[in-house]
């Protein structure tokens, strides 16, 4: 046993990581140069982000946001940046920002239009977030009547005649419906509500009106434009789409042969078609089938389309989510001796909504996407109504991109935030531990 | 005391039609059938009133008298002489051409996207992801107006790309310059491309309806099929010998001479050459000249299209699980073979049903073509015939029954191929 001196007895101190292990380079390494295919794909990225950066920076950087038209924007961007610049003339926006936004509504009304669209921040967050307390849904079923008549004026006693009528379908319903059973009961009231909307309605607003004048003045359907127009249909059609769209996905999941052929037969129709001719339908066509000497608003006619066209839609996604749920739910509710509604609004519904979540907003992405296609029936979409209009003045005439970007970024901002917010509630909703 | 296993009691009360499941779904269904009947026979009472105050009558012999407009772009012949019916064709022919491109395009393209953004890349796969959001965030007719504008607005005028004698005493360069070697040339309108010619061209046949086909693209496709078929029955004829005997008769010069041996002597004996577009004093002559608004509405549909399709890839390779690549490996499966065998047969049954549904919505949006003027079904019957006749009613439910037609075809064939590949559960 000999001495082994050449035994260390102290421990070297650790050494750095080498160079190409650690921070910046080490993820450079990872994920931009892992390869020869992945290193193609950064230089190629790299070169496109740099071509279209030094295309677009000029233009945006040289923008002009005080002048009077495109010529005077010319003259600043030559004179501050040489004869050849280009720049963005955003000073369209600036003067002309009211009418992409409300069209041309009565500028002396446009608090309307303020308190209508803080309104519906205000009735939507009860809607949005379940944490705020469940009587401000009250407010929020109130206000499509108060925006209603906030935004196109006239008499109040109109809405309230409406509200009336609801009114009396509630009150006869609660009243029967322990007597009678739900069907009995909602028919009665149903027709109750709608002789009273035919027939008493119109004396009674025409009475309280000259007994308690109280109204706004009015404003017509073809002063609405640009994104309050989109937003108008855009709105009314997305709240109106899903009751319709739950009930005819119901339709055609049902047992009975007429009403799932009839759902059928509607749904096929509608997705089968551009949502154009729909349109063109609401414009041309439904002259035709309606009593004669009967013309309603333009804008109501296109909310009744658009809507029926998302609901087609929305019953597809939701039938998918109604696919989804295993057999036993349905057996399940059956056996707790839940009658038809009752199992599905407490048991299968809520079920077969979540799972439809992303399906459903991405058709209300997808709505909201097609307002601007009103355009083509003559109203005031911000894309191409408005700046048409925009173009046709001598001053503004050929701006062309400061209004599409302007537009696409309102409509992204819109757009990105509800399907991130569906991804929140997908999040929020998700019970499982997978 | 009732027990619950009483049988019914017998008689009817009328309460029962209501109270009583087992005629109740009957009451609903004859409720709703008697008020969607009411509802039909009112909107055609209505449409029969209405009509018969405007004088109008509902007949679709309109389709056969004189159009009277000229259409730019048309696949089959045409002249302002010819019947509303022919430019209704023309027009679907128009719509079925851009969307039939445009469906290829975009699942090329939504393919690619759809992979680079699952790929370690941070760069590229950040990119794709804007790409994806800006594409999906923005209506599709910002992107075809957007299109119609920089085609239209950024293209130099056909005079920019004219040499003169004048400028080339001076040395001077013309403004603009044709690309890919003095054959393609976009002007601000259209796009000017060499078109294929023959010497001596075979001509054409009339099958009937003034539809001519070339003789020349039949004998072409003729000749191309025999040698396809002749080299398939080759390949067999060699795989034979190689099970037979052991060795593998060599395939790499004869398999080339079959494919393009026959192909290119006919050409020759065509005399193929391509028409190269040439500059004259206004505009460009010879070659082909593809309109701006069938290049404007195909990159928008495709591009915007793309970006859904490329989500569609996503969902479609993210959904399939490690470890059926990890099994595939395990069983000693190449990577090729893997992903034909093993990882692409589910990946498509997750992706097909999505993806046909884009194609039908692309074949719907290509109607959004008013915003560059390209005449597609929506032009001609839609537009200018019903402008022109002033029959709403029937040129509407015609392009609706039409566009029906097509969707409920594609869906049909959809659920043939869902059918298919569907998993067989026991």
């Amino acid at each position: 046993m000999s001495e082994t001196s050449f035994v260390r007895t102290e421990m070297l101190a650790p050494k750095p990581a080498p160079v190409s292990q650690v921070g910046a380079i080490k993820w450079m390494r990872e994920n931009l140069f892992s390869g020869p295919l992945n290193t193609a794909l950064t230089i190629l990225g790299v070169l496109a982000t740099v071509w279209l950066v030094q295309a677009a920076a000029p233009w945006l950087l040289h923008g002009v946001w005080n002048a009077n038209s495109l010529s005077e924007c010319r003259a600043i961007i030559a004179a501050a940046h040489g004869p050849e610049a280009t720049g963005a003339c955003w000073a369209v926006i600036r003067v002309r920002w009211n009418q992409f936004l409300f069209g041309f509504y009565p500028v002396d009304q446009y608090w309307r239009l303020f308190v209508t669209f803080a309104g519906l921040f205000l009735a939507l967050a009860p809607v949005l977030f379940d944490a705020l307390p469940r009587k401000l849904l009250w407010g929020a079923l109130l206000y499509p009547l108060v925006a209603f008549w906030l935004l196109w004026g006239g008499p109040i006693w109109g809405p309230v005649a409406v509200l009336a009528g609801f009114v009396i379908l509630g009150l006869l319903f609660t009243a029967l419906a322990p007597k009678l059973g739900v069907p009995v009961s909602a028919g009665v009231g149903l027709v109750a509500a709608a002789l009273f909307w035919l027939y008493a309605a119109a004396p009674i607003e025409a009475a309280l009106q000259s007994a308690l004048p109280f109204a706004l003045s009015e404003v017509d359907s073809d002063q609405f434009g640009g994104f309050l127009l989109a937003l108008v249909i855009g709105v009314s059609a997305i709240v109106l789409s899903l009751p319709l769209g739950i009930l005819l996905a119901l339709g055609r999941q049902s047992d009975m042969l007429i009403v799932k052929s009839l759902s059928v037969g509607v749904i096929e129709f509608v997705r089968g078609v551009p949502l154009i001719t729909l349109l063109f339908t609401a414009s041309l066509l439904l002259q035709y089938f309606l009593p004669p000497g009967t013309s309603f608003d333009l804008i109501l006619r296109v909310v009744i389309l658009v809507t029926l066209f998302a609901a087609a839609y929305i019953a597809e996604v939701i039938r998918g989510g109604l696919a989804a749920l295993p057999r036993g739910q349905y057996e399940a509710a059956d056996a707790l001796g839940l009658d038809y509604w009752q199992a599905q609004r407490l048991i299968i519904m809520p079920q077969a909504l979540k799972i439809s979540i992303p399906g459903i907003v991405s058709s209300f992405i997808g709505l909201f996407k097609d307002t601007t296609l009103v355009a083509f029936v003559g109203l005031f979409d911000p894309l191409k109504g408005i700046s048409n209009v925009v173009r046709s003045d001598m001053a503004w005439k050929g701006t062309y991109w400061e209004p599409y970007i302007f537009v696409a970024v309102i409509f992204f901002l819109f757009n990105f935030s509800m399907s991130r917010y569906s991804m929140y509630l997908e999040r929020k909703l998700k019970r499982d531990h997978r | 005391m009732a027990l619950a296993s009483d049988p019914p009691k017998a008689g009817f009360r009328l309460s029962m039609l209501i109270y009583d499941t087992r005629f109740r779904s009957i009451t609903i269904q004859i409720v709703v059938l008697l008020l969607f009947l009411a509802g039909l026979v009112w909107l055609l009472n209505n449409a029969y009133v209405n009509l018969e105050a405007k004088g109008k009558d509902f007949n679709f012999s309109f389709l056969w008298t004189r159009a009277g407009y000229d259409l730019a772009q048309t696949l089959i012949p045409y002249s302002n002489d010819d019947t509303h019916l022919r430019a209704l064709v023309i027009g679907l022919l128009n719509t079925l051409l851009v969307s039939f491109l445009g469906c290829i395009l975009a699942t090329v393209l939504g393919t690619i996207i759809g992979v680079l953004r699952l790929s370690q890349n941070w760069l590229v796969a950040r990119i794709m992801t804007v790409y994806v959001e800006t594409f999906r965030n923005i209506p599709l007719l910002l992107w075809i107006l957007l299109m119609g504008t920089i085609l239209a607005e950024t293209r130099p005028v056909p005079k920019d790309f004219r040499l003169t004698e004048a400028m080339k005493a001076a040395g001077e360069e013309p403004k603009a310059s044709m690309w890919f070697f003095d054959s393609v040339a976009v002007t601000n309108r259209g796009t000017n491309l060499p078109a294929p010619a023959f010497d001596h061209s075979l001509g054409v046949v009339d099958i009937g309806w003034n539809l001519p086909v070339s003789l020349n693209a039949l004998a072409i496709l003729a000749v191309m099929s025999a040698s396809f078929w002749g080299w398939r029955r080759f390949i067999a004829r060699a795989k034979a010998v190689q099970e037979a005997t052991g060795t593998r008769p060599t395939t790499w010069w004869p398999s080339l001479l079959i494919l393009f041996a026959p192909i290119s002597a006919l050409l020759y004996g065509l005399g193929f050459h391509l028409d190269y577009p040439q500059i004259t004093r206004f505009d460009f002559t010879g070659g082909f000249q593809m309109l701006h608004s069938f290049t404007a509405l195909l990159i928008a549909l495709t591009l915007y299209t793309a970006a859904f399709i490329a989500e569609i890839v996503r969902a479609g390779i993210q959904a399939i699980s490690k470890g059926q690549t990890e099994a595939a490996y395990a069983l000693g499966l190449r990577p090729g073979r893997t992903m034909s065998l093993v990882i692409l047969p589910q990946a498509l049954r997750v992706i097909v049903p999505p993806l046909i549904s884009q194609f039908l919505n692309l074949t719907k949006n290509s109607s959004l073509a008013i915003a560059v003027s390209y005449m597609d079904l929506r032009g001609t019957l839609g537009g200018i015939t019903l402008n022109q006749t002033g029959r709403e009613l029937e040129c509407m439910m015609l392009m609706m029954g039409i566009y029906l037609t097509i969707s409920l075809t594609i869906s049909s064939l959809m659920n043939l191929y869902n059918k298919s590949i569907k998993l067989k559960e026991r």
